[in-house]
């Protein structure tokens, strides 16, 4: 229990089921980084799991000794420094934007553009002949069979053709 | 630090304050283009249509167009 306690700065839950462990058995189960409360900078996470600095440094053990006092005591500077024992990058830091944009948006337009050259060499050498009801002169007469029909004759396709001079309507 | 401190609540209020009006008229705008630009037209067209439609003289013409399967151009 002791040791856990000791421990506490890096995460109580999961080291002290190491310590637990290290009671009854020869070896000590280890645990890996990355099974560890991590410290991230992140917008909807404003409290991370633990402080970044984990480790810390003669001066900023005597500093966070003086914050055990008066905050009204502490000089400016010092409260900077004890917010960068705490956190990494502010939230202005973290959340300013970049030029990456500009780069994912060219490498983007760059591979459809590659794409594209693919397309083209797939259709000229991949695909055979489209059918014959493409040919102009059929489209032609499927064109004149829906006129025919009238298609569409208050506002789309037949609306459009002058049925008695037989040509589109001006 | 002499900061003053930020607003800490009422955020969403605010921004609904101003967004959620805006976003009716805008709907509402929306709404009103799409009826006087493609709804009372549309509507015009059909009167417009039909008010000298002659059914009739209609099948006559597809008729003799010969698309009809029950029945064959006139055998004049």
């Amino acid at each position: 229990m002791l040791a856990s306690r000791a421990l506490s700065l890096a995460g109580k839950r999961a080291l002290s089921t190491a310590v637990c462990l290290r009671g009854g058995h020869a070896g000590v189960a280890k645990i890996d980084s990355y099974a560890l409360p991590t410290y991230i900078d992140e917008r909807d996470t404003p409290l991370p799991d633990i402080c970044y600095v984990q480790n810390l440094s003669p001066d900023q053990v005597s500093l966070k000794e003086k914050e055990k006092g008066s905050w009204a005591a502490l000089s400016n500077e010092e409260k900077i420094a004890l917010y960068h024992i705490s956190f990494n990058q502010s939230y202005a830091e973290m959340t300013q934007g970049s030029a990456e944009w500009k780069t994912v948006c060219g490498g983007v337009f760059f591979f459809i553009g590659l794409t594209a050259l693919v397309l083209f060499w797939q259709r000229k050498y991949v695909y055979g002949p489209v059918p014959h009801t493409f040919d102009p002169e059929y489209k032609a007469k499927e064109l004149q069979r829906m006129l025919d029909m009238k298609v569409n004759q208050v506002q789309g396709l037949a609306s459009k053709w002058d049925y008695e001079n037989k040509q589109w309507k001006k | 630090m002499s900061l003053p401190k930020p607003m800490m609540r009422g955020l969403l209020a605010k921004r609904l304050r101003f967004h959620l009006p805006l976003a009716f008229a805008l709907s509402l705008f929306a709404a009103g283009i799409v009826k006087f630009g493609v709804t009372e037209p549309r509507k015009r067209a059909y009167e417009e249509f039909y008010k000298h439609y002659d059914p009739v003289k209609d099948f006559e013409e597809m008729r003799e167009a010969g698309i009809f399967e029950s029945v064959g151009p006139s055998k004049e």
